[in-house]
């Protein structure tokens, strides 16, 4: 099979470590290349989530918008992932992200690459067995979050 | 730098006065002490505490922020959070403090020589961290890489933010910063401490780690170097209990068989991991 630059970069990305060429070329299929300003939006809490980034270089906030000013909760870089609600129903991001600097990602077909999971349950169970760790993590270091580690302790003489 | 003496009685404190004072953040100050007028010959080491006392208040324990390599201005960061650090944040240059020490066990430097030296500080634990990282950038032939990590609150609660920004930029060093949330106009990092862990460039076979901060973050932290291949016995923590004598007698800093004072506040992780934790200690 012809291989593609997305497919080679798809199979030379952390992310994707240990896929076959095949599965790479499959996932490739739903990718294009995109770039984003600073300040511009990639998406907006509540949009639909129709696409999944791989951060190739650069930096995005992950902010929560509210009354007055929004708080920025991540920041995500080189080799990270952006946007795990394509996965879940009902596929609404659930934060905005914004571009900090010049970034160049991969952004990946959403019901693409969700039709091709539905037809071939390796490559969907290949693309959970990534996520998952992904969102485990992130799930512990918002927990560590909330904690308010570093706030002040009354208790302190 | 490492020959400690002790006061003939541990007691009893010396009159130190404040010379300079800097806020760090909104209730976060940093003091330089100058010594009692007979003078003051002791050295510290870094990682190393005194007892500071505000006359007829009360004394705590704090971490000694300076460059042990100036050891007759005495340095110490303050976060006014109860009723003796409130009035210590609040005196004026001038005014008397009363300070014994230098008290506890200090980060093992020495035996970083020849390796990479990690310096993981959260919040206020970078205070207690500054001397090490003073010695090391002294020192900077003795080490190989040198890793500065700090994660803290907000970019507003970030102390000795010049210096921060000046290691960041030095050659040899990497310095990575982390704030828990961040208004949109912050240019850095958000996130925990856990993910700069992860970007940080050092030989996990060839390194030693030194962490401060809150308990949950250290032990996290220790538990994520580890991840990364480092062995246990080559991280260091500063552990923080209610410490009263500073000379391992009154034991209200006992922490399992440990009196903190005395034995600590820097352990080797190993030593210690199995007492993280348990809430009955």
């Amino acid at each position: 099979m012809e291989t593609t630059p997305l497919d080679r970069i798809v199979a030379s990305h952390p992310f994707f470590q240990g896929l076959s060429p095949d599965i790479c070329a499959l996932i490739a299929g739903c990718g294009r290349n995109v770039h984003f300003k600073p300040g511009g939006w990639i998406f907006r809490q509540g949009d639909s989530a129709d696409a999944f980034y791989v951060i190739r270089h650069g930096k995005v906030a992950l902010e929560m918008p509210g009354a007055g000013q929004a708080i920025v909760f991540q920041t995500v870089g080189e080799g990270d992932i952006l946007n795990a609600s394509w996965l879940v129903p009902p596929y609404r991001c659930a934060s905005d992200a914004r571009a900090v600097e010049v970034t160049r990602a991969i952004a990946f077909d959403a019901v693409c690459l969700r039709g091709k999971c539905d037809q071939d349950h390796h490559l969907g169970y290949e693309l959970m067995k990534r996520f998952v760790p992904v969102m485990v993590e992130r799930l512990t270091h918002a927990r560590m979050q909330a904690l308010d580690l570093y706030a002040p302790e009354a208790a302190r003489p | 730098m490492n020959t400690v003496a002790r006061y003939p009685e541990p007691y009893v404190p010396a009159v130190w006065r404040v010379e300079e004072r800097r806020w760090e953040t909104a209730n976060t100050v940093t003091f330089a002490l100058s010594p009692p007028p007979q003078g003051f010959t002791e050295s510290f080491a870094p990682g190393q505490f005194n007892m500071l006392y505000t006359f007829g208040v009360g004394e705590v324990p704090i971490s000694i922020s300076g460059d042990p390599a100036s050891p007759a201005t005495m340095v110490h960061t303050i976060r006014a959070v109860g009723s003796v650090t409130r009035i210590l944040a609040g005196l004026e240059p001038g005014s008397a403090i009363g300070l014994r020490g230098p008290y506890g066990s200090a980060w093992p430097l020495e035996d970083a020589r020849g390796r990479d030296l990690i310096l993981l500080a959260g919040g206020l634990g970078l205070a207690p961290l500054r001397p090490a990282i003073c010695h090391a950038l002294a020192n900077r032939g003795a080490y190989r890489r040198l890793v500065i990590i700090c994660g803290t609150r907000s970019p507003e609660n970030l102390v000795f933010r010049d210096e921060l920004e000046g290691w960041t930029g030095m050659r040899g060093v990497q310095c990575l910063v982390t704030v828990d949330h961040a208004s949109p106009d912050w240019p850095g990092h958000v996130g925990t401490i856990l993910q700069q862990i992860r970007r940080a460039e050092f030989d996990p076979d060839n390194a030693m780690a030194c962490v401060c901060g809150p308990e949950i973050m250290m032990r996290h932290s220790a538990e994520a170097l580890i991840g990364l291949g480092m062995p246990a016995n080559a991280i260091h923590l500063s552990l923080e209990r209610n410490m009263k004598c500073a000379v391992s007698r009154c034991g209200h800093c006992q922490f399992g068989p440990h009196f903190l004072c005395g034995e600590g506040p820097v352990f080797r992780y190993d030593r210690i991991a199995p007492l993280l934790g348990v809430a009955e200690v």
